[in-house]
């Protein structure tokens, strides 16, 4: 047979660039929605585009702790930038989502599911740190024993195109925690972008028969040749030695474990203002709270789940108070998590280096900075746990609640 | 509290502008609502028809600047079973607490033709500091789907749904690129009370702190971050000496930046 010739999973192919609306084109025509990064707010943010024309062409991106800025750069790439201020998840994970409504009637009340109608959306331009994000959160919200329905609807029907990095920002640290700068799964179809010379080229590797059925609706595309392999390649190595940041994450969860107790946490706690941004920038946090409101009359009831944060006192109140209620408590519980606890509870570590936290950080708090300074101080310590009353009593006194 | 009766309610005006008051009036459809499950039986800026007597919900806008409302507000507390504090007047003596942080005699040399009429009091306090109040609603002016809020689960026997955690959640919730960290615009978002669902940074604007100081509100270290983006000592204080003046975490750290 034919095809026994042909490699049927990761072939790579070549889409020159002045081809790419014929690719969205394809998109479009197998019924997807295009949700890509582009540029708003001075921001590459993401959001629903139509063609090539819509993606942040040209731009690029500085990003330092606390510190995001894009600018044009004079030249013509398609995908010159790294990740902005928005994750997937806003597309998978909602920030905000009525899980039911409930209405009195005369036995009682009866709840009612809302019903949704979720587009198929195709991911254009998910990088290598985003599609492991994705699949972690795929492991917390599709497996085990309870399915987060809302979550796999939407999951079903997103394609992951992924766009491999050619270039890092100063805060990316994926080659550190091994997401990227090149997704090797997790993906429908990944593009790595080639600008040499004249040549504008996308090499498209086709991850599986989704992604390959998408081809189907356009004119099929030329293969790659080895050279454009070996410079796909090199652009990847090149991009893997130019991290802006990096953690050696060696026994790195003895070396939280063994560091409840640790100056760091008092130094961090004068700088965090506990305002949640690192962890709903971040594209595996997944904590959420439940609000249920009820109108004036008490007709109807709403259940509302929406993006929580461990940095607010409500996250971890339970009857009498927060059980963290110091910054350093909540800083050392949401990083402990992250690179220790993780391993514990989903086998893999909780960061995929992707760096948000460190730009979308008001005050530029460094993950890798922290980390590093826990290392060259590592002091295990007995780990005496002493509830501070007094503390706890000063955070609440200002708060009134209702009776 | 009867459930076959509606329960009273009364709106009280102090030292204020009576802008959250009116966020009453302001709620349209659901007053009708409100009035449906709510009697009103004492809101002057309504209806000049006052039902007297003991109410089951008290509203308290304004702060205590004179001597005859530190007597009042007693008052009022003895006739209410619930009471609520609204606004940054209310509960934390308001943009007219300016006057905290100098003479009240030399504003009102500067004011009144007569200053000699003037009978105020050297500071504008929130009701809190003069009574038991049952619940704080901030905002300069609250929000009016709050106050609602607040309405319905006093009704119903639940807890509000008023988050005290910063207006940053809000901005990342809705998906806003941070102006600070974007635009290197000075915002109050990462130490202020969320509520007003990041009205100012939704359209780029920094956040003005209108809400207030949010639970364990770090300004140090936002002050810190605005002297990074070049504000001067005089700006940060400034900034901190807003609605929300005479809260403390604000007051301490705009006394920080005093000359």
């Amino acid at each position: 047979m034919m095809e026994n010739k042909k490699k049927k999973h990761k072939k790579h192919l070549v889409l020159p660039a002045q081809e790419f609306d014929v690719f969205l084109n394809a998109l479009h025509e197998a019924a997807y929605e295009i949700i890509a990064p582009t540029v708003q707010d001075q921001a590459v943010v993401l959001d629903q585009i139509d063609k090539s024309a819509d993606l942040p062409i040209g731009w690029t991106d500085a990003q330092r702790e606390g510190s995001y800025h894009i600018f044009k750069n004079g030249e013509r790439s398609f995908f010159n930038f790294n990740v902005g201020p928005h994750a997937w998840k806003k597309y998978l994970h909602l920030a905000e989502l009525l899980l039911f409504t409930a209405k009195t009637n005369s036995s009682g009340f009866k709840t009612f599911e809302p019903i949704e109608n979720v587009p198929k959306r195709a991911f254009l331009g998910v990088r290598p740190c985003e599609v492991a994000a994705i699949q972690k959160q795929d492991k917390i919200f599709l497996q085990g024993n309870y399915v987060d329905t809302a979550y796999k609807l939407r999951r079903d029907n997103a394609l992951i195109i992924a766009v491999n990095c050619g270039r890092v920002s100063g805060n990316c640290f994926c080659a550190s925690m091994e997401t990227g700068p090149q997704a090797r799964s997790g993906f429908d179809l990944c593009l790595t972008e080639i600008r040499q010379d004249e040549r504008h080229v996308f090499i498209l590797e086709i991850g599986n028969e989704r992604g390959k059925n998408v081809l189907a609706g356009m004119p099929a595309l030329e293969e790659a040749t080895e050279q454009d392999i070996a410079l796909m390649f090199g652009l990847q190595e090149e991009a893997r030695k130019k991290m802006g940041k990096d953690v050696d994450t060696t026994d790195i969860q003895a070396l939280f474990y063994d560091n409840y107790e640790h100056s760091v946490w008092n130094e961090i706690a004068t700088r965090c203002m506990n305002c949640g941004n690192c962890t709903l920038v971040c594209p595996t946090c997944f904590c959420t709270n439940i609000d249920d409101v009820t109108d004036l009359t008490g007709a109807e009831a709403e259940r509302w789940r929406r993006w929580d944060s461990c940095f607010t006192m409500d996250f971890s109140y339970i009857h009498g108070g927060s059980i963290r209620p110091s910054a350093e408590n909540r800083y050392r519980h949401w990083i402990t998590h992250k690179f220790a606890a993780w391993h514990d509870q989903f086998d893999e570590s909780g960061c995929v280096g992707c760096g948000r936290c460190i730009t979308w950080c008001p005050v530029g708090i460094d993950v890798t900075q922290e980390i590093r300074k826990l290392q060259k101080t590592n002091s295990p310590v007995e780990i005496q746990r002493v509830v501070n009353h007094g503390n706890t009593a000063k955070i609440f006194s200002g708060t009134s609640i209702l009776k | 509290m009867n459930r076959n009766k509606k329960p009273k309610l009364a709106v009280w005006k102090f030292a204020s502008c009576d802008g959250c008051q009116l966020s009453l009036l302001d709620c349209e459809d659901a007053l009708l609502d409100f009035a449906e499950v709510i009697q009103i039986a004492n809101f002057p800026e309504a209806s000049r028809a006052v039902i007297h007597g003991k109410y089951d919900i008290s509203l308290v806008e304004g702060s205590i600047t004179t001597s005859h409302d530190a007597e009042r507000i007693h008052k009022i507390r003895r006739q209410s079973k619930f009471l609520m504090t609204i606004g940054a007047c209310a509960t934390s003596g308001g943009i007219q607490a300016l006057r905290n942080f100098a003479d009240v005699t030399r504003f009102n040399a500067i004011v009144y033709a007569h200053p000699e009429y003037i009978s105020t009091l050297n500071k504008s306090t929130p009701i809190r500091d003069h009574i038991y109040v049952d619940f704080e609603l901030h905002g300069c002016p609250i929000n009016k789907l709050q106050l609602v809020e607040v309405c319905s689960a006093f009704l119903h026997g639940r807890k509000p749904v008023v988050p005290t955690h910063s207006v940053c959640m809000d901005c990342k919730r809705k998906g806003n690129p941070c102006v600070m960290v974007a635009h290197q615009t000075p915002c109050l978002g990462p130490v202020t009370h969320a509520g007003c669902n990041a009205l100012c940074p939704s359209y780029n604007r920094g956040c003005f702190g209108c809400f207030g100081p949010k639970e364990t509100p770090k300004t140090s270290s936002l002050a810190k971050k605005w002297q990074d983006l070049g504000a001067s000592n005089d700006e940060i204080m400034r900034a901190f000496r807003g609605f929300y003046s005479y809260a403390e975490p604000f007051r301490k750290e705009s006394e920080m930046y005093e000359d």
